[in-house]
């Protein structure tokens, strides 16, 4: 039985449906905070200013907050990107030079559905298809750098201006990374068996045919999906906040990574790239760390070297490209991840 | 039939396996299943997001696991169950 075959089958009805669910969305989203503070103030009798109180009350509310957002977030991507896919995407930059290619890919690397796990089966396509390596590395940076995910959650915990940054320098970092590693001419670098895979037959488009019951399907399928796999992230991430915001000295952080900190950026960086966790579970730390004084820039860096730079993608990629193209890959992404940060310090300064 | 789940074994592609084999048991197919996890084949069907499902060497489902009533249309439709 599938949650689309429970609904009601009249377009009314399904309509309606989808609209009952979105108010619930909302209704539960606007008591969160009222909710907690009743249960932990008044039913528990906790006093609110107690330093365990408001670790706790920043866990629960931020678990609640944070879930809500992602099922929302997920979703709506989810059925909105279904109507792109990788096929087309790669249809679109076959024969484009490097340039204008690496602009398109950066943005089509933002609107594709993408699972990493198909990275190596899309990297062979796109060789196949014609598309230059230096592109296709655009989109492969880009798909991971710019996620949704951090979008929504960056537009509802720090404004527009944040968020509007974030995105133009993913889009920035992932079309010079993929221009300059193309003019590195990296293709030698890339696993000779690639080049020698032809693509057999008709390229079948994954989500052209779909209906919207299936679209609408795929989206709550995917919330469980992505759910299920980041809760254990989800929840480190939100206690590590949630143990900032009580318990850290307001000047620990900024005394080692403040504005003051030439090497702030640095730090930042160096500590996320080994670490490997999502958008999700970097942001209720990015939130924590914002308020104990610590600098946009260097908290985006860290993010985005959080989820761009990962071991199990770096694996796969491994498949493909040898091992002097991905240190190239690591190097010139954290470069332009850095680079961003000290930038965006200057410029939210 | 010649069913063949293309999958370089993430959860999905497990997932796409699993349904297929209930499907093809419940329908009563005569059909081997076969998983392929090499990435140079996988890609030489022209498949760039995985799972897939190709039945009789033509690709029917990519980058998605239909659901089973979906999935049992499309297999009854490629064979005749076998009579019983």
């Amino acid at each position: 039985m599938t949650i689309v075959e429970q609904m009601p089958t009249s377009t009314r009805g399904r309509w309606l449906t989808l609209s009952g669910v979105a108010l619930a969305w909302v209704a539960a989203y606007w008591v969160n905070g009222w909710l907690w503070d009743r249960f932990l103030y008044d039913g528990l009798g906790m006093t609110p200013t107690d330093r365990l109180t408001e670790t706790l009350h920043f866990f629960l509310y931020d678990t609640i907050k944070i879930g809500l957002m992602l099922v929302g977030i997920i979703f709506i991507v989810t059925v909105l990107r279904s109507y792109m896919s990788i096929e087309r995407t790669c249809a679109m930059l076959g024969g484009k030079r490097e340039g204008v290619g690496n602009v398109m890919a950066a943005g089509l690397g933002v609107i594709t559905p993408f699972c990493s796990c198909s990275a190596v089966p899309a990297f062979i396509g796109f060789v196949a298809a014609g598309v230059p390596i230096g592109v296709t590395l655009s989109f492969l940076i880009a798909s991971p750098l710019v996620n949704e995910i951090a979008i929504g959650m960056l537009f509802t915990l720090f404004g527009w201006q944040v968020t509007a940054l974030y995105i133009a320098a993913g889009l920035i970092i992932a079309i010079v990374a993929g221009w300059t590693l193309g003019r590195l001419g990296v293709q030698r670098w890339v696993e000779p068996f690639v080049f020698e895979t032809k693509l057999g037959g008709q390229v079948i488009d994954s989500t052209a045919g779909l209906t919207f019951d299936q679209r609408i399907q795929m989206g709550v399928e995917e919330v469980g999906t992505i759910l299920r796999k980041i809760w254990p992230y989800l929840l480190v991430g939100i206690g590590l906040g949630a143990a900032i915001h009580g318990w850290a000295p307001a000047d620990f952080f900024t005394q080692y990574a403040g504005p003051g900190n030439a090497f702030g950026v640095l730090v930042a960086v160096g500590i996320g790239i080994p670490l490997y966790s999502n958008a999700a579970g970097v942001m209720p730390l990015v939130q924590a760390l914002h308020d104990k004084g610590l600098p946009m820039g260097t908290l985006l860096a860290f993010m985005m070297s959080v989820v761009a730079l990962s071991l199990p993608e770096m694996i796969l990629l491994r498949r493909v490209l040898k091992p002097q193209l991905l240190a190239a890959f690591v190097a010139v992404v954290g470069t332009g991840i850095v680079a961003v940060g000290y930038l965006f310090n200057l410029i939210l300064a | 039939m010649i069913i063949k789940v293309l999958g370089p074994g993430c959860a999905n592609c497990k997932n796409l396996e699993r349904v297929t084999r209930e499907t093809v048991d419940a329908l009563g197919l005569d059909a081997s299943i076969e998983k392929v996890e090499d990435y140079p084949t996988i890609a030489g069907y022209g498949v760039m997001s995985t799972p897939a499902l190709v039945v009789d060497e033509k690709v029917v489902v990519s980058g998605r696991v239909p659901r089973p009533a979906e999935l049992r249309e499309l297999l009854s439709g490629h064979a005749p169950a076998l009579p019983s």
